[in-house]
């Protein structure tokens, strides 16, 4: 009996009249909790009810106060017929559950109803009173902090980063049961949210379950989301990442924090540190065994796609065992826009073209890593690890999954040998052994050359190696900790749903995940990393087909997290070797390399190799060097698909997922060639399955790495040389092409240090003619539709420009042969530029861009297209939904002009195929402004600043220490401004910064009123506003004021700012109270009268933002971050006038100062302290 | 091929639904007018894109057209609130920073001269509603914005028509609108609760903000609220004993010594100042029988809706004609008043200033040379 909850519901206002007869409401109240419920008496004739009530009081096991959320039920007393419900209110007391976040929650909250929508708004007060539990087999992880940030939160350390942990569970849809048929949609939509609410926080038990386990106190990157399988079932699932998190107690000034001490039992960080032994890693435990492995076969299907970088693909396909159950794979490393780039959609036949072509021999060991079919290997290595599976799997499920497939092989991204694809079935039992013996990667890092890697690896090895899925949610990581990147890794599957045997059961998910992990992992090992970071999952659902895709960064890491706080001091010296291009060198071994990518190298240290282009899904690391700023590139796609049911459907998906992602690759090197940069971050790639259609959607941020080689141009080759206007017309394209990259290079400000074109010109030249020799041989015969040759780039752009006018030696080259290809050129030029004052990215921040102010803007915005022509080409359906896209972008901007000077940051776009016919797109991100004067300037700098001052720059940003450079988000990248930190004192290089800060913000005054100091006051002013409502009457209830004292109420709505991003530009945040996570449904049978689709889903979204708000505020919190939208399911039946929405949205509850104020108020010692303490930590 | 392109040209794809949600609601003032004007979406765009934002910003009339349908649809939604200012500063559907609501609401509460005379003292009624399309097709305002601001009117009017206490303090206070609005809305309520007829062609000259001083004067003297602020309907309705009391000022022109003993009281002091000295001994008596009469007469409603006409008729028209300057005018008047306080038989000084207060700053304000 740990807890005892108490709640009090104090008043009620702008309640919805409820009687007609009177017009006003006799309104009560039921406060619920698990199957206990309190009533208030009713407070007739009112609509701004005053409850007063008592406390009611509820004494709960720890385990439901996770998992139940606390329901209150505003009602209209009616004495002759049932009482109706007004609506209800949901709250999450999670929060109150850890002994570091909030102690109480109160304030007012919308009365939401499915139906209405908001109608009025509630007061309440809710606390907690927890007992120590030390039972250790409860079931319950109070205080387990919980974090959607992407990165180790502002105001903590981390002192170990355990890893991965998962969860998944599932339920009936409640939508989908019988009883759904007889009662209202309004008590099918309550128990929808109740259920979905009762998951997550069941799923958040138990996954704090396992970090407590694994000796964890907090999960950061934690990532929930639903999958709405239909008939089969309600699926809850989160992954994240289990820290140990210490909070730096010195940047939380004790005047201004509100009372930490609480009497929660968070289980003591050292206990839980010894109590788990790291070895149990990350395995999810399921109450049950899995034992899908043979089940899978007669579920049938299953198909699964890994890819990112494709270049080229087989199908080989076992003919007599039919597509019954297939398997395609590929492998994709990302940096590869490489060379023969196999292009094309050949169809499977056509990879025999490339047969000629044979990699380097090394290479073909590790691929063959990646190639073997992994899915098999889970389960052999969760025989060595974990006891609890039953032996029968490993026995059955080799056979059911070998046999029916047929694989593209892993292209790892160049031109994809046949020879891999037949080393596969001869390494295969190999690589099985490598894995199941817990050591898979070791074997191919022993073998590799370079020392230093290797003695990397192997600090790191040992700790990773022993985890089951050594991944990471997070994308920002402490510098230090990222030594290497690789590149992007993923993996899709074509699951069927109606071919689960016990759909109420976890397993069967799990065991499709299990295997997209494994397929991960074993993607990463090819790259030559031990670890993925930057990973996601996803799902895409269109009827009984559902894609399961899951991407991350391959990526070796340093072992400074990965031990306890101990073993810290002793790597302390490796956080000052690696540099700051280190991140760029390349993980795997040059003379090893698991796919044919130029190397070059590095134009930073000089020392190692780096690949000509990056691909990743993390954020720019602080310590990256950046020429000159970012911009958002985004790769659309548009396929039609026959219309079929069952097998049919996912095969023919299944076979058109490797082409998709080719092409949308593909886009993304043209898009990023033409900007005239050489690396993505944060790639995001979005697969959306339709009834008739496929939509692909890659989003990423474009940034020119100063460690890496400038990109060549691109070139376009006509095929029939003969025709004069047609080489005209083919000349004409190629100078807009050069038009554009030129202008690019001048809006993003990419000018390559000259000063260092020379020298390492010579290395280059002496690397690229290898290189050459070894790609060449393919080029003369590969006649493709349209064929990329990469070649040395060169890093001087008046090379770049001469050179691109003849000769394919030095150029990008796009070879155009048919319209197709001319309309993909012409869609690459199509993309129109932001307008002038503008930036736009989907990492957290612009890189190159410093000068933040604090005016922010976060927005959520959906459109749903209708194709009227449904038989429509691909081109037809590839222009729409790249027009769709610019549009949408092009809205925003104008949108937002009046914050000009400003970057979109954090664009995430959600693409979804509701229906037949519709496209939808929704878009969040957040506009921050950018200090006027300080853009000059800044650009100016960065145009002169030569690579020798980054260099030092970022030596001397490596002394910061990560919570320094967290402390100023104003500019907390280190590389272009750095030359101002470097020369001047730090504190005065960021005082302007704070200034402009504080009074650009244009709501400054407003916000006054709501900051942290005032944070107790506000709790009062609320209570004193309700007061005085009570004494003077509002119009509405018709009595008479005289000249009352009645203030102006808008002091009583505390401002809640929201952001996708981890933080607020001139803020420092001081407290995290909590995660947020909050499901939705809206639905109506008056769609007209509410204005339509639009005005329905505009009232909803802006309904379910003020929801958010409310809660936040109620916990004592003035902004979100992190904050993302999930899920927008949007339904609509005009001809019905009804339609439905659901929408999913989470983030982090946050206390925030204004810098300005940390250093007005006494504090200003204690921010002195926080810079030398935590000096004093970085080194 | 070729059929294929064709197709594909042909293919038009329709916005099903397209919304903007900013966490602090964005609301640019030039669409927002355009919406309060009643502009329709495609006037609006139309409207904008003369205004030269398109070029400004490099949008297209897609994009103008897609902003200004989400923000009209965002002022919609915030309509219910705006009616009801209070609410606005307490609800959380949106969020706005407290000037952007002042700003929406002392907007939404602004009204167009034009209009405010064509329904100035009338009947705040379903039936002057029905005839605003009238209105609409006389001002060029849209119909769409004359309700609106017949609904602002009407619903001040019903706010403020019950309440204790000061007109002017009431409507900030409910309304939450800046002190001169406040006042423009104590006059039309003044004005529509008291039914001053403000149509008749011979006041057409007059402007709103005429009669809004001409309001105020009354509403701070007349009514019972000037004297006791504690009573009920204060302020909207004139004091009726001093109604009364006004009968007794007849006796300044009934009483024929005392009228001209007051003339002669107002040629000694006038003499030599002005222009129209002769004129004025000349219309003397007839002037001065004007402004008592009209003042005996008050006590009839019929009466006191012919306040301001009976003024123009009684007093300004005479003067005007003879071409008195306001200068003229003013200092006749003060004369008149004070050479009242005089006389000796004359026993009814207070009511006397009352009266003759507000109407002196009346008929200067109203005397347009």
């Amino acid at each position: 009996m740990p807890g005892k909850l108490k709640a009090k519901i104090v008043a009620g206002r702008h309640l919805p009249v409820m009687d007609r007869a009177s017009d006003l409401t006799d309104a009560f109240v039921e406060v619920k909790f698990g199957n206990t419920t309190f009533k208030t008496d009713v407070c007739p004739k009112s609509l701004n009810p005053q409850w007063n009530s008592e406390w009611f009081k509820f004494e709960v096991d720890d385990e439901d106060l996770q998992d139940e959320p606390l329901q209150i039920t505003v009602l209209d007393h009616d004495t002759y017929s049932a009482n109706d419900a007004i609506g209800k209110v949901y709250i999450d007391i999670d929060p109150l559950l850890c002994s570091e976040a909030a102690t109480v929650i109160s304030g007012w909250f919308p009365i939401y109803d499915t139906i209405h929508g908001i109608r009025g708004e509630i007061n309440v007060l809710v606390k907690v009173d927890l007992f120590n539990d030390l039972n250790r087999f409860r079931q319950s992880s109070c205080g387990v902090k919980f974090f959607c940030t992407m990165s180790i939160p502002r105001c903590f350390r981390a002192m170990v980063i355990h890893g991965f942990v998962e969860e998944l569970v599932v339920n009936e849809d409640p939508e989908y049961q019988w009883i759904d048929r007889i009662r209202t949609p309004r008590a099918s939509n309550e128990a929808r949210q109740r259920l979905i609410s009762l998951m997550s926080g069941e799923l958040q038990r138990k996954i704090g379950l396992k970090v407590l386990e694994m000796g964890g106190n907090a999960v950061v990157g934690y990532l929930q989301c639903f999958d709405l399988e239909g008939e089969s079932g309600l699926v809850v699932r989160a992954i994240g990442t289990a820290c140990t998190l210490d909070k730096i107690s010195s940047t939380c000034p004790a005047a201004v924090v509100p009372n930490l001490s609480n009497s929660s039992p968070s289980k003591d960080m050292k206990d839980s540190l010894q109590a788990v032994p790291s070895t149990l890693g990350c395995r999810s435990t399921h109450s049950s065994p899995v034992h899908s492995a043979s089940s899978r076969l007669s579920q049938g299907f299953s198909v699964s796609v890994p890819t990112l970088l494709f270049a080229g693909m087989k199908n080989r396909q076992r003919s007599s065992e039919g597509p019954r159950a297939r398997q395609c794979r590929a492998v994709f490393g990302e940096e590869a826009p490489g060379v023969p780039l196999s292009s094309g959609p050949p169809t499977p036949l056509r990879a025999q073209t490339f047969s000629s072509f044979s990699p380097s021999k090394s290479y073909s060991r590790q691929s063959s890593s990646s190639d073997t079919e992994l899915s098999l290997t889970p389960k052999t290595a969760r025989i060595c690890l974990s006891p609890s599976s039953p032996l029968h799997q490993c026995k059955s499920s080799p056979l059911p999954t070998m046999v029916p497939r047929s694989r593209t092989p892993p292209l790892l991204h160049v031109s994809q040998s046949d020879t891999a694809m037949l080393r596969k079935s001869v390494s295969f039992s190999e690589d099985l052994l490598l894995v199941a013996s817990g050591m898979g990667s070791g074997g191919s890092a022993g073998k590799e050359a370079g020392p230093l890697k290797a003695l990397l690896r192997q600090q790191t090895q040992s700790a990773l190696e022993q985890r089951e899925f050594p991944f990471f949610t997070l994308t920002g990581f402490p510098v230090g900790f990222l030594l290497h990147v690789g590149g992007v890794v993923s993996a899709r599957s074509v699951k069927l749903l109606d071919r689960i045997h016990n759909p109420d059961e976890p397993e069967t998910r799990d065991a499709w995940w299990e295997e997209i992990r494994q397929e991960i992992k074993s993607h990463a090992k090819a790259l030559g990393c031990h670890a993925v970071v930057g990973y996601s999952e996803s799902t895409s659902i269109c009827e009984e087909v559902c894609i399961l895709s899951a991407s991350g960064t391959a990526a070796i890491l340093s072992s400074r997290f990965m031990q306890d706080g101990a073993l810290d001091t002793e790597h302390r010296f490796e956080d000052t070797a690696p540099p700051a291009c280190g991140f760029c060198h390349i993980p795997y071994d040059e003379l090893n390399m698991p796919f044919p990518a130029q190397l070059t190298y590095c134009h930073c240290c000089r020392r190692h190799k780096v690949p000509d282009v990056l691909f990743t899904t993390i954020d720019v690391p602080t310590e990256a060097s950046i020429t000159g700023k970012g911009c958002l590139i985004q790769a659309r796609l548009c396929r039609t698909k026959k219309k079929a049911q069952g097998e049919g459907n996912a095969t023919a998906i299944s076979n058109l997922l490797p082409f998709l992602e080719y092409e949308l690759h593909t886009q993304l090197l043209n898009k990023l060639k033409l900007r005239g940069m050489n690396a993505l971050f944060g790639l995001r790639v979005q697969i959306s399955v339709g009834d008739t259609m496929l939509l692909g959607l890659a989003s990423a941020t474009g940034v020119y790495l100063t460690a890496l080689p400038s990109p060549g141009g691109i070139q376009i080759a006509g095929k029939t040389p003969s025709d004069l206007t047609y080489e005209q017309h083919v000349s004409n394209m190629q100078k807009k092409i050069n038009d554009t990259i030129a202008k690019n290079k001048e809006l993003y400000e990419i000018s390559p240090p000259k000063l260092f074109t020379l020298d390492p010109d010579a290395f280059v030249n002496i690397n690229t003619e290898w290189v050459e020799e070894v790609i060449g041989s393919p080029i003369p015969e590969s006649r493709q539709r349209s064929r990329i040759f990469r070649s040395h780039s060169e890093s001087s752009d008046e090379v770049l420009e001469l050179d691109l006018s003849h000769g394919k030696k030095d150029a990008f080259v796009l070879e155009i042969d048919d319209t197709d290809a001319i309309e993909d050129i012409h869609s690459l030029l199509t993309d129109a530029p932001t307008p002038p004052g503008f930036y736009s990215c989907n990492t957290e921040i612009m890189p190159g861009i410093y000068n933040w102010t604090s005016s922010l803007q976060m927005f959520t915005s959906v459109r749903v297209f209708r194709l009227s022509n449904a038989n429509l080409t691909n081109q037809g359906l590839n222009k729409i939904f790249n027009d769709l896209c610019e549009n949408l972008l092009k809205s925003l901007y104008f949108k937002l002009r009046s914050m000009v000077p400003c970057c979109l940051c954090h664009v995430n776009f959600i693409v979804a195929v509701p229906e037949d016919e519709l496209i939808q797109v929704a878009v969040t991100a957040v506009a921050m402004s950018l200090d006027k004067d300080q853009t000059q300037e800044n650009g100016r700098q960065s145009g002169d600043k030569t690579l020798m001052k980054a260099i030092t720059e970022n030596e001397e940003q490596l002394q910061f220490p990560l919570e320094l450079s967290a402390e100023c988000p104003s500019n907390p990248l280190s590389s272009a401004k750095g030359l101002s930190e470097v020369s001047g004192p730090l504190p005065s290089a960021r005082a302007p910064s704070v200034d402009h800060s504080s009074f650009t913000d244009r709501c400054s005054s407003w916000i006054e009123q709501i900051r942290l100091k005032a944070h107790t006051i506000r709790r009062g002013s609320i209570k004193t506003t309700s007061s005085l409502e009570k004494s003077s009457p509002l119009p509405d209830s018709r009595s008479r004021s005289l000249r009352s004292n009645r203030s102006c109420p808008s002091s009583s709505v505390a401002v809640v700012k929201m952001t996708p991003l981890s933080f607020l530009p001139g803020t420092k945040i001081i407290k995290y109270l909590g995660i947020i996570n909050m499901f939705f449904i809206r639905e109506t049978t008056s769609l007209r009268e509410e204005g339509g689709v639009s005005g329905f889903l505009h009232s909803f979204i802006a309904e379910v933002f003020a929801m958010v708000r409310a809660h936040v505020a109620a916990l004592g919190g003035n902004a979100v971050v992190s904050y993302s939208m999930k899920e927008c399911v949007f339904m609509e039946n005009p001809n019905k006038n009804q339609a439905q929405c659901l929408i999913n949205v989470s983030g982090d509850a946050v206390i925030f100062i204004r810098e300005s104020e940390l250093e007005a108020t006494p504090s200003q010692t204690q921010s002195g302290n926080v810079q030398t303490s935590s000096n004093g930590e970085g080194t | 091929m070729l059929l294929v392109v064709n197709t594909a040209a042909v293919v038009k794809m329709s916005v099903e639904l397209d919304v903007f949600v900013g966490n602090t609601t964005i609301m640019d003032k030039e669409v927002y007018q355009l919406w309060l004007n009643g502009y329709t979406v495609s006037d609006a765009v139309k409207v904008r894109m003369e205004g030269g934002v398109m070029e400004e910003c490099e949008a297209s009339a897609d994009v103008l057209l897609s902003d200004t349908m989400d923000q009209f649809r965002t002022f919609q939604m915030c309509e219910r609130l705006l009616q009801n200012p209070a609410k606005l500063a307490n609800q959380l559907l949106f969020q706005i920073p407290p000037d952007r609501q002042a700003m929406l609401i002392e907007r939404y509460y602004a009204f167009d001269d034009a209009f405010v005379r064509e329904v100035l003292g009338k009947k705040l009624s379903k039936g002057t509603k029905k005839d605003l399309d009238d209105v609409s097709a006389k001002t060029g305002i849209t119909l769409k914005s004359c309700r609106r601001q017949f609904d602002n009117f009407k619903r001040v009017f019903k706010v403020v028509e019950e309440l204790k206490g000061p007109l002017v303090e009431n409507i900030k206070q409910h309304f939450l609108l800046p002190d001169p609005l406040a006042r423009d809305y104590a006059a039309i309520v003044f004005f529509a609760n008291n039914r001053f007829e403000t149509g008749k062609k011979k006041l057409q000259y007059l402007t709103f903000h005429d009669f809004a001083f001409c309001a105020g004067q009354l509403i701070n003297n007349w009514t019972v609220g000037a004297v006791d602020n504690m009573v009920e309907d204060m302020d909207v309705d004139l004091d009726k004993e001093f109604l009364q009391d006004l009968k007794d000022l007849k006796i300044l022109i009934a009483d024929k010594d005392l009228l001209d003993q007051h003339k002669s009281l107002v040629c000694v002091a006038l003499r030599g100042k002005t222009k129209v000295f002769n004129e004025m001994e000349a219309n003397f008596k007839n002037l001065s029988r004007g402004l008592v009469n009209i003042a005996a007469k008050l006590t009839n409603p019929k009466d006191v809706r012919d306040f301001f006409i009976d003024l123009i008729e009684k007093f300004i028209e005479p003067c005007r004609s003879d071409r008195w300057t306001a200068t003229d005018v003013n200092l006749y008047l003060t004369h008149y008043t004070n050479s009242a306080h005089i006389l000796d038989s004359f026993k009814h000084q207070t009511v006397w200033t009352r009266y003759m207060g507000v109407i002196k700053s009346c008929i200067l304000r109203m005397y347009h040379e």
